[in-house]
């Protein structure tokens, strides 16, 4: 178990947050958060670093302590085999047609077991239990007797699953008090409330935070990068639903007509098996062009692709299929504008041809770097609405606005209007 | 002692609040007109409410075309314009209650079927996924006695108590008006010329941001007219 240490005295932190997101931001959050003073939030996933997930709760767990609410985060762990079977169930829930061996499913089933004895107390006492994605869904079947909510919530594209992967886990997902899905098009038909929440970033991060020139500077020299030559970046685990094939396919067809350089900055992922074998693929599809620049970093390297994203004249995220993006909440935090794959959450995020672009092939994916990569004015206005964009709707403080809610929602057993502060 | 109208004042103060949407899914959607139907027959009144007007608290960067979600599937999702037309004339404050305003709502969309020879299709990533949400009010700590103190918070009031007191404040308020001009009618005749230049004002086609400045500038007018 870890309980998150706050770095800071808890009103620091708000205030630091206040400065960047608004006074009456946390004003709210103070105003949700005062019923659930002292009540244990405990969170479930399965890594501590890397993807989407883990940077959220990184952020997410010290924002809820420094509010009174004692938030605490609890990682389940497995062997290889059962990474195996829930990477399966990720490609299936993102309907990949794939077969789970029986195998697989018991090593799954006996490492929730496993967990849920090593974690029983922390969970037995919880008032609120969030269960993240499918690796520890089962978790729930191994407390019958529990009193207290418990909410799965589903960072996955799952609107199209296949079926016969859905069958099998709709089991464990039945029984949760609610479920929280990123996107209308991701619920599935269950017998409990289903929450919309979209994810977030987290605007004082190392990811996110604005940088001295200096720094921005120093990352052509560490990378090798011309910093005369326009620049577009992908930054996104070696995974095939984020497509760097494609992407590679994209910049060779703009690269014909207009000079420029192509970073993919991946990291890996502990609970990603499948990591290694795309990035040899993305390599070979390089071809030894010196202008393609492959980068593996640590799952830490957050300043690093804070610089690159910065250094950047268009992010990209070219995913066929994708729960949210948070690469382009972060690339238009940074004002950038993003070229993006046209599904699940990054239609949210961008607003075609107001904060960037949504494409659906190489060749879209192409033409839009082209047009931006000659309109420079366009550029920045693009840029500076994705900015405000994320602002107002993809920071944590919203992203916990709507976490708060949905616990008092429980709590008191509303559905329905809830005042609070008064 | 009899008081003149003109000098009654408003025992109670004017509390600002502020508000948020939670959304939640209905687990019901539709990909074409039939099965549109079907569901609106069904769905939570909280639903045709969200549709109607959570809009307003999603990020716009255009003026809307249509001015609820349902009219505007039925432009972008099904192709279908005289149907949105229609549908954006469906104004809820005209109705009693959201039943009626179902009611009227399925008429239109039974005679629209009525008149096409093919029930109107929308691609698979195109379908209307019926939506409910939770409001959560939450207390700003403004409060205000005399309408001419809150001339100069108004620029400055959040997105969400302009939706909570200028949109919301119709399915709230007996007269199904605003919070602002309903406080206004608790001082009598007073501040009836700003009261209704405020009822004068289409919440249908604005931005909170624009409605802010419409309403800020309305009661700046008003007190300069005054001085």
């Amino acid at each position: 178990m870890m309980e998150a240490a706050t770095p800071e005295q808890p009103h620091d932190l708000l205030e630091r947050y206040a400065a960047v997101a608004g006074r009456e931001v946390i004003h709210h959050l103070e105003q949700l958060a005062a019923p659930l003073k002292g009540a244990r939030v405990v969170h479930v996933n399965s890594t501590r670093e890397g993807g989407g997930v883990a940077e959220i709760l990184q952020k997410l767990i010290p924002l809820k302590r420094a509010l009174g609410i004692d938030a605490v985060w609890e990682v389940v762990d497995g062997a290889s085999a059962f990474y195996e079977c829930t990477k399966g169930f990720h490609n299936a829930l993102q309907g990949l047609s794939t077969s789970i061996p029986e195998d697989l499913l018991r090593e799954y089933e006996a490492t929730n077991a496993r967990n849920a004895e090593r974690l029983r107390k922390s969970l037995e006492t919880a008032d609120f239990v969030i269960i993240h994605d499918p690796q520890p869904a089962a978790l729930l079947s191994h407390f019958p007797d529990r009193r207290r909510p418990w909410v799965w919530r589903c960072h996955i594209d799952a609107s199209h699953p296949y079926r016969p992967v859905w069958k099998y886990l709709r089991k464990w997902i039945i029984p949760y008090s609610a479920s929280i899905f990123s996107l209308p098009e991701f619920a599935q038909p269950l017998p409990h409330p289903q929450y919309i929440i979209a994810p977030s970033i987290d605007p004082l991060s190392e990811k996110n935070c604005d940088l001295p020139a200096a720094e921005l500077r120093q990352v052509h020299e560490r990378f090798g990068l011309d910093p005369d030559l326009p620049m577009i970046i992908q930054v996104s685990r070696y995974d095939r639903f984020k497509d760097p094939l494609g992407v590679i396919r994209a910049y060779q067809l703009a690269a014909k007509l207009t000079p420029l350089q192509l970073v993919l900055a991946g990291g890996e992922a502990s609970d990603d098996p499948e990591g290694m074998a795309v990035l040899e693929e993305v390599r070979r599809a390089v071809k030894g062009d010196p202008r393609v620049h492959v980068l593996l970093l640590p799952a830490d390297a957050h300043r690093t692709i804070n610089a690159l994203q910065r250094t950047a004249d268009i992010v990209v995220q070219k995913s066929i299929r994708e729960g949210f993006g948070l690469t382009v909440a972060e690339g238009m935090w940074k004002g950038k504008p993003v070229i993006g794959g046209d599904t699940g959450g990054i239609r949210l995020q961008i607003y075609n041809h107001y904060t960037g672009f949504l494409v659906r092939t190489p060749e879209g994916a192409a033409l839009r770097v082209r047009y931006l990569l000659h309109r420079r004015e366009l550029r920045e206005e693009m840029g500076q609405r994705a900015r405000r964009l994320v602002h107002e709707n993809f920071l944590i403080t919203r992203h916990l606005r709507e976490y708060l809610a949905l616990l008092l929602g429980l709590e008191t057993n509303t559905l329905g209007r809830m005042q609070v502060g008064a | 002692m009899v008081v003149a109208e003109s000098q009654v004042e408003n025992s109670a103060p004017f509390e600002v609040r502020d508000c948020a949407l939670i959304t939640l899914s209905t687990g019901l959607k539709a990909q074409n007109l039939k099965e549109f139907l079907m569901v609106l027959q069904k769905i939570p009144e909280e639903s045709i409410e969200h549709h109607f007007w959570g809009r307003f608290l999603q990020p716009q960067f255009d003026e809307p075309e249509y001015n609820n979600d349902f009219a505007s599937w039925a432009s972008r999702g099904l192709y279908d314009k005289p149907l949105a037309e229609r549908l954006s004339m469906v104004l809820p404050t005209d109705f009693e209650d959201i039943e009626c305003l179902r009611q009227e709502l399925i008429d239109v969309v039974e005679e629209r079927l009525d008149e096409t020879e093919l029930v109107p299709w929308a691609k698979a990533d195109q379908q209307f996924y019926f939506l409910r949400s939770q409001t959560i009010i939450f207390d700003s700590g403004l409060r205000f006695a005399d309408p001419a103190e809150i001339v100069s918070f108004l620029p400055s009031l959040s997105t969400g108590s302009i939706y909570f007191h200028f949109i919301d404040a119709r399915n709230r308020t007996p007269q199904r008006c605003d919070d602002f001009s309903a406080w206004l009618d608790g001082f009598g005749d007073q501040y009836q010329v700003l009261r209704n230049r405020l009822l004068g004002v289409d919440p249908y086609f604005s931005s909170l941001k624009e409605l802010r400045r419409i309403v800020s500038e309305l009661f700046q007018l008003y007190f300069q007219e005054e001085a």
